[in-house]
């Protein structure tokens, strides 16, 4: 991360960081309210994906833009108000676009403003660099927070249903798992996705011990 | 039991439709705040008073919004007064405890990006609670949010004595148990039974 | 923090008497906030309204098509026991109901919308009234929250459904309420033409359908044939 008072060049690692380094879901643990609400079915799981990377990026760019203009004393709640803003927007513009999504995603569409993700973005971030750079980081975490959430959205339909997107995978005879469409399944898959995540980071490290000629390590 | 009874609003928040377990929400405090049952109680009760006062506000502001037909103006000022309502909380807490003041920490300012306070102004609106029934479902989703904060703590601080493998230590465990939780949850439905 | 793109009189405000200006520029700021944020909000509600307005028609257009076998065209009304009303009258009380007709402008049923909580949640459904016959002939599930791959059976299993071809609903004697209460059964234990066969393993949900058809027509059915005449001259 760019120390605070370093206006940062645009890299491509400014968007890469937000996939997997600094991912807002698997990592930061952040905003995992809708990961687990909403991600019962994949196309939901796009919706949710798509509605937040919006109100990231929008909001990144306006803090960024006003950044000079906000005193430290109010800008929190500026972030909230600008953010809120952005969500009411992403609110109607679903409702116009398909009722029956705006009746699948249900209160989570409007739940976007407290995810701290975008305001934990606007303060750490999009406050401090350039407009460029706050764009494509915000881009980078958005896309991140996707990834988690197809992640999620594929396994729990595939499993709890048999299909992804609708498209029957499994042939008539599987029983699904239903549990899986259920808020425990939320929580297994997402604790099963950490864990296999843990165990890729620690075999990594155990590894690059080794590549190094540390005997093997505290295990 | 009436679906519209206050009861029925009291167990549905509180326990069938509890609001971490079921509805998912306020998922930040609940992995980071439910290491120790001391921390927890102070976060559950913290938040049952903030969510008391939001819903009563956001009961006036729905209702004047109404009135004046301008309700998409609804979720800025529901933020605006949670936010307001969280720091009269801080407020109060400083002046009244320093020592659960230092406890809380970070957590408290925190609670207003919480989404358990703005989902339960959101969920009242959505179900057209009268001013009654909105007090009867913020005093069950407290009720509810502090009961699953205090399972979760107890536990956690069991599991500390434990051996668990290094993979899932954290937030891995945090969540599988949760799913635990929420899966006996799930027995409260059909609470207050098939209403005739 | 960012220092250097601060506005410089912030600087002085831990070391010294807290200067006049910020608190000025602080309402400045959040009212400037506020005006753009209400300005855009605007703008787009202005500019979806039309959309969602379409989005919500075609919905209820193809709710009633399927719950009332042959209907082509709708017009809305306001029933309740003052009287009949047209349905685009802005403050004027009463239940919206749907009158379908087809293209020879008969009436072929009227549409209701009703609910009633199930397993989970409220079940919202839209159904339809054959006056004619005295019957419900459809039913579709607009908003539910049911456990998936049981309860919300209720929305699409072709045997359920089948209930609701040509449920009776007959009014009693005396025109004011229904002969017979719609009420679900357990699974296979149907044996009168007002009774639903429930679900097996999703019995709350179905009972909900029949409790809110039941609630519904009580209600409603009565009212409707009280107003009939109007009701078919209204094409």
């Amino acid at each position: 991360m760019a120390l605070p008072n370093q206006q940062e060049k645009v890299t491509l690692d400014t968007f890469l960081r937000g996939l997997w380094e600094e991912n807002p879901v698997f990592v930061m643990l952040l905003g995992l309210c809708p990961v687990l609400a909403v991600t019962n079915s994949t196309m939901n799981a796009i919706a949710m994906g798509t509605a937040t990377t919006f109100v990231l990026v929008a909001s990144s760019t306006l803090v960024s833009l006003l950044r000079n203009f906000i005193p430290k004393q109010v800008r929190i709640a500026t972030y909230i108000i600008i953010i809120a803003t952005f969500v009411t927007i992403v609110d109607y513009t679903i409702q116009a676009i398909s009722l029956d999504l705006y009746n699948a995603l249900g209160a989570f569409i409007q739940l976007i403003v407290a995810n701290c993700v975008i305001l934990g973005r606007a303060e750490a971030y999009a406050s401090k660099q350039k407009l460029g750079a706050s764009v494509i980081n915000a881009l980078g975490m958005g896309a991140g927070f996707t990834i988690a959430l197809l992640c999620l959205g594929t396994v729990r339909e595939l499993l709890g249903a048999g299909t992804i997107l609708g498209f029957p995978i499994f042939s008539a005879n599987f029983e699904p798992w239903v549990v899986m469409i259920l808020p425990p399944g939320g929580f297994f898959v997402l604790g099963a996705w950490l864990l296999l995540f843990e165990y890729l980071k620690q075999k990594r490290e155990r590894t690059i011990l080794e590549n190094e000629g540390v005997p093997n390590g505290s295990q | 039991m009436d679906p519209n009874s206050l009861t029925f609003i009291f167990l549905n928040a509180a326990l069938i439709n509890n609001f971490v377990l079921a509805l998912f929400l306020g998922l930040c405090p609940f992995l980071g705040v439910s290491a120790k049952k001391e921390t927890a109680w102070n976060m559950g009760l913290a938040t049952t008073f903030v969510m008391l006062v939001s819903s009563t506000s956001a009961y006036a502001i729905n209702w004047v919004l109404t009135e004046l037909e301008i309700e998409f103006l609804r979720l800025i000022c529901y933020i605006a007064v949670i936010a307001s309502a969280v720091q009269l909380v801080e407020m109060t807490v400083k002046k009244f405890s320093p020592t659960l003041f230092r406890a809380l920490g970070i957590f408290l300012p925190l609670i207003t990006t919480n989404c358990a306070i703005l989902g339960l102004a959101l969920f009242q609106t959505f179900r057209e609670y009268d001013f009654l029934q909105s007090l009867a479902f913020s005093v069950g989703a407290g009720v509810g949010f502090t009961l699953a904060l205090m399972l979760m703590a107890g536990l956690r601080e069991k599991l500390e004595l434990a051996k668990v493998p290094t993979v899932s230590q954290g937030a891995a465990m945090s969540l599988m148990l949760a799913g635990l939780l929420s899966l006996a949850f799930m027995g409260f439905a059909g609470l207050g039974g098939s209403h005739a | 923090m960012s220092a250097s793109d601060q506005v410089p009189a912030n600087h002085t405000t831990e070391n010294q008497a807290p200067p006049q200006t910020p608190g000025i520029k602080m309402l400045i700021t959040l009212g400037g906030i506020s005006m753009l944020a209400g300005l855009l909000v605007v703008m787009v509600v202005q500019y979806t309204a039309p959309f969602i307005a379409e989005n919500q028609r075609i919905a209820i257009e193809n709710a009633i098509i399927r719950v009332i076998p042959g209907a082509t065209s709708r017009k809305d009304f306001l029933l309740d026991s003052e009287g009949l009303k047209a349905g685009d009258q802005d403050d004027a009380t009463g239940e919206r109901i749907y009158a379908a007709y087809d293209d020879n402008g008969k009436l072929k049923g009227i549409a209701l919308k009703a609910e009633a909580t199930g397993y989970q949640d409220v079940i919202r459904i839209l159904y339809g009234y054959d006056p004619a016959c005295e019957c419900v002939t459809g039913i579709r599930v607009l908003k539910m929250a049911e456990t998936p791959g049981l309860g919300d059976k209720i929305a699409f299993d072709p045997e359920f459904l089948d209930n609701f071809d040509a449920l009776e609903a007959k009014l009693n004697a005396t025109g004011d309420a229904l002969e017979n209460a719609i009420h679900a059964v357990k699974h296979s234990n149907k044996t009168r033409p007002w009774q639903i066969d429930a679900i097996s393993g999703a019995t709350i949900s179905s009972a909900a359908i029949g409790r809110m058809i039941n609630e519904s027509g009580q209600r409603m059915f009565p009212l409707i044939q009280k107003h009939l005449a109007e009701l078919q001259g209204g094409q």
